[in-house]
């Protein structure tokens, strides 16, 4: 598309106001979302680090780069970092937080000061869990079990504790944000349904966190007293039901991962539509169905805990719950289909990420519900099979849209187009490099290879130098946009405010947005996602 | 008056409705986490009940239902105040906004000193040497007898006292909280910042001590009335 | 809440009566004894307790639908979680069939 060249606006959003304290005190949604966007980086790269020592160490099958107890501590970090302080909030905090008003016509979420503090309750609680992993570290694995947690471990299980527990808040309030917003704040015309699909996704992952989180929470909280006052609801030597601990801990953390993979799920349908030149295909279905995964995701929790001693006509009616939460994302990935059919598709790096979203996606899906069916779980459950689903979901999955959505949307955010060559490439460097970590892992789960030991028997050790080879080259198609983005802030081709063109209010402003996101609030009149009509301009000079 | 000299009237809003429609929003949205960040403690209270109804029946007995009663008359009467003094706002009674703010924190401040009496009575004998007779905290100093059970039991009645103190210490820190905020409403109020038109702040802190009522509401009967027939 | 309705204060001070009274109901009930309704008596006679409040004193007989469905998610969450989780201890006893 031969456009003019086109020129940075006089003000917007970065350039409105200089120094720290413009940042630091800042309100504005578009600000804070850079806030955050900062900090996750942050977090992605030291929970990979983690991840690259942990990788290093499987190497050998004595495993003896680290000792056992650091390798507890290594896979602890891992995941405390990557799931609380970088998958919760990634998409939300970051593109959820800069385009929900744009997008919905608004000048700002309903309480900005409630989003400012919550990118400093994150802050509080990360600088808590940092201390704990730094102090001693913390061995309990993520999931926190007691009694070991909350009686025999040596490390930092109450800093870290509170840290989660600090960052809980921050989801939140981010949460209970983009709800009232929603519902508060839509442009004249902008009814429910022709809301762009990223908010519908954002409105469910939002319901989940405000429901959800306060459960673990609470948890948290008892795990510490437990620790610090002998309080014993989780310690059967004080009459207590360490599977009690798990029912509280998995009623959030099942729900957890919808909160990670919802919003990605939105981009991509963003992603999708966009680029096949197509409306969405089932636009209901795609929007109920974020709401279904939204509910449904409450009732499954168990199914984490087939062989922890639950009653086994309990794990029967998880398991089929858990059969039925699969169906709603089996619609959306049939509905992305749907729309690709018949669609002009066009390959830029934003689709490139959202085809390794569905084919990934897919694949990690479909082996949850090997994982929900009773007979097989018992066989892989605690085994590689499931970090190869669960990482095939949300590295394969969430992290692959995040990424595709950070790019679709940087000319907006930045002002700035990335070089679009060094994008593919490093796309397609993460779907090898992921794939090549990634699927050894099934092989290995299925196998026998149990997941948390620092070692294993020798016949696993081929397929476990192919999965760190396979790391490392996923490291670098990570680390490839990091160099490219921060130039291209400085270097990049100043971007058009719509250079897709994609449909959309955001599309409609200009690139970056000024701080007041529309000079005259937008009235709709049709719906979102109509690709037949020529491309809007922007409504600003 | 103009819509943004009736009182704070943010940028991002269009008019004052908006505002106040998504300011109680967003405090119903917080209660809802608020109930289930205590309904964590509920469910946990569900399972062992059901597991340990008789060491559970014990502590309760051992509880003041007199002293539970009394307090439950006085949050229920904070409740009846703090309505009140919304009503004040919202019909522009200036003098009585602060009244019953004031009365609500005294009805508060009430209901926590005589939490205070019941704690000290059972955390009482568990510090300093001796022999530690009447202990209720959960711990190596738990004094099982005094409840009159021994072994298992006795261990059943450390879980019960764990929730008694676990529910009861939630909730006296939601009104800790909740207490000097009601006293920075009530300066505001003392300044004349409320009026018919805008006297979010009061709804707000309202609705939160309200919630914080009910859930007293449901403590009362599940900890104080164990096993009483 | 509603802008437009701002209820009579001497409803305020019904409601608190009636509260009062359901109070010293609640204490006299667990004096009797209803065999396995007990429970399901105070629980009851709470739940009155924990709507008055809500509708009257927090006026969510006067909000929109959208703050009645909040509430009403909240508490359907909470049944989940207690319900769901009881569903394995209450379940814990029973044998397994094995034909």
């Amino acid at each position: 598309m031969t456009t003019p060249e086109a020129a940075l606006p006089k003000t917007h959003y970065l350039n409105a106001d200089y120094g720290w304290k413009s940042w630091l005190f800042t309100t504005d949604h578009k600000r804070i979302a850079i806030l955050y966007l900062v900090s996750i980086t942050f977090m992605f790269f030291l929970g990979g680090a983690y991840a690259v020592v942990i990788r290093l160490n499987l190497l050998e099958p004595t495993g003896s780069l680290v000792s056992a107890e650091t390798y507890n501590k290594l896979f602890t970090a891992h995941g405390v970092i990557m799931i609380f302080f970088f998958l919760i909030p990634s998409i939300p905090a970051t593109l959820g937080n800069f385009l929900i008003p744009l997008m919905i016509g608004a000048k700002d979420l309903a309480f900005p000061r409630l989003n400012l503090l919550s990118w400093y309750v994150y802050i509080v609680g990360a600088v808590f869990t940092l201390y704990a992993l730094v102090a001693g570290g913390l061995d309990t694995g993520w999931t926190f079990y007691t009694p070991y947690s909350t009686v025999f471990a040596n490390t930092n299980v109450i800093a870290a504790g509170v840290g989660i527990f600090i960052a809980g808040f921050s989801s939140i309030l981010t949460g209970l944000n983009f709800i009232v917003t929603i519902h508060k704040m839509r442009a004249p015309g902008l009814t429910w349904f022709r809301l762009p699909l990223f908010v519908w996704a954002h409105y469910a992952t939002s319901i989940i966190q405000v429901l959800g989180t306060p459960v673990i929470a609470i948890t948290l909280l008892l795990v510490t007293l437990e620790r610090a006052f002998h309080f014993g609801f989780f310690d059967p030597n004080r009459g207590g039901d360490p599977v009690l601990f798990q029912h509280l801990f998995w009623f959030y953390s099942h729900p957890a991962v919808y909160i990670m993979i919802l919003p990605s799920m939105g981009v991509i349908s963003e992603l999708v539509t966009c680029f096949s030149r197509k409306r969405v295909f089932g636009y209901n279905f795609i929007a109920m169905s974020s709401l279904a995964i939204a509910g449904l995701g409450f009732l499954v929790w168990a199914h984490h805990m087939f062989v922890a001693g639950i009653s086994v006509y309990a794990a029967m009616i998880f398991s089929a719950l858990s059969f039925l939460v699969a169906i709603p994302s089996a619609i959306k990935v049939f509905n992305w289909t749907a729309t690709l059919f018949r669609g002009s598709v066009s390959w830029q790096t934003p689709m490139l990420y959202a085809f390794g979203f569905i084919g990934l996606f897919t694949i990690g899906g479909l082996t949850g519900l090997f994982l929900a069916t009773l007979g097989i779980d018992v066989h892989v459950t605690d085994t590689y099979f499931v970090i190869a689903h669960f990482h095939y979901i949300m590295v394969g999955g969430a992290i692959m849209g995040y990424l595709g959505g950070l790019h679709f949307w940087w000319p907006k955010m930045t002002g700035r187009l990335y070089p679009e060559w060094w994008a593919r490439v490093s796309a397609v460097v993460v779907f090898l490099g992921f794939n090549l970590t990634f699927l050894p892992q099934f092989i290995l789960g299925y196998l026998g290879m149990p997941r948390r030991y620092h070692a294993y028997p020798p016949e696993f050790q081929v397929l476990n130098v192919m999965s760190s080879a396979g790391a490392s080259i996923l490291g670098v198609g990570y680390l490839i946009p990091m160099v490219y983005l921060a130039w291209s802030m400085r270097y990049g081709k100043v971007a058009p405010a719509n250079p897709w063109p994609a449909t959309g209010l955001e599309w409609q402003t200009t690139s970056p947005p000024p701080t007041e996101n529309f000079p005259r609030t937008p009235v709709v009149h049709e719906e979102v996602y109509d690709y037949s009509a020529p491309p809007k301009e922007a409504a600003l000079v | 008056m103009s819509e943004a000299q009736a009182g704070a009237l943010a940028h991002h809003f269009a008019d004052l409705e908006q505002q106040r429609e998504a300011s109680a929003l967003g405090m119903w949205v917080f209660l809802v986490t608020e109930l289930l960040f205590f309904g964590g403690l509920f469910g946990i209270y569900c399972v062992y009940r059901h597991s340990y109804y008789e060491a559970f029946s014990a502590g309760s007995h051992h509880l003041s239902w007199r002293l539970g009663f009394i307090n439950t008359l006085v949050l229920i009467g904070s409740s009846f105040t703090m309505a009140m003094a919304v009503y004040s706002a919202a019909t522009g009674r200036r003098a009585r906004i602060v009244l019953f703010l004031v009365l609500t924190i005294l009805l508060g401040s009430t209901f926590l000193g005589v939490k205070v009496v019941e704690y000290a009575e059972k955390i009482g004998p568990c510090l300093g040497d001796g022999p530690h007779t009447g202990c209720l905290l959960p711990g190596p100093r738990f004094d099982g007898e005094v409840l009159h059970l021994e072994g298992e039991r006795a261990r059943e009645a450390q879980i019960y006292f764990s929730l008694y103190f676990g529910m009861t210490g939630l909730h006296a820190t939601h009104m800790i909280i909740g207490i000097p905020i009601l006293a920075i409403i009530a300066r505001m109020a003392y300044r004349g910042r409320f009026r018919p038109e805008w006297h979010t702040p009061v709804e707000l802190v309202g609705l939160y001590w309200h919630f914080v009522d009910i859930v007293w509401i449901f403590l009362f009967p599940l900890l104080y009335l164990i096993g009483h027939h | 809440m509603s802008r437009s309705h701002v209820v009579s204060w001497p409803s305020y001070l019904g409601v608190f009566l009636i509260l009062a009274a359901l109070t010293a109901a609640t204490v006299w009930a667990a004096g009797q004894d209803f065999g396995s309704f007990n429970t399901l008596v105070a629980l009851t006679i709470a739940v009155v307790k924990a709507t008055l409040v809500v509708l009257y004193f927090m006026h969510l007989r006067y909000s929109p639908r959208l703050t009645i469905l909040v509430v009403f998610t909240g508490f359907v969450w909470l049944a989940i979680l207690i319900l769901l989780t009881m569903s394995d201890y209450l379940s814990r006893g029973w044998s397994i069939v094995t034909r």
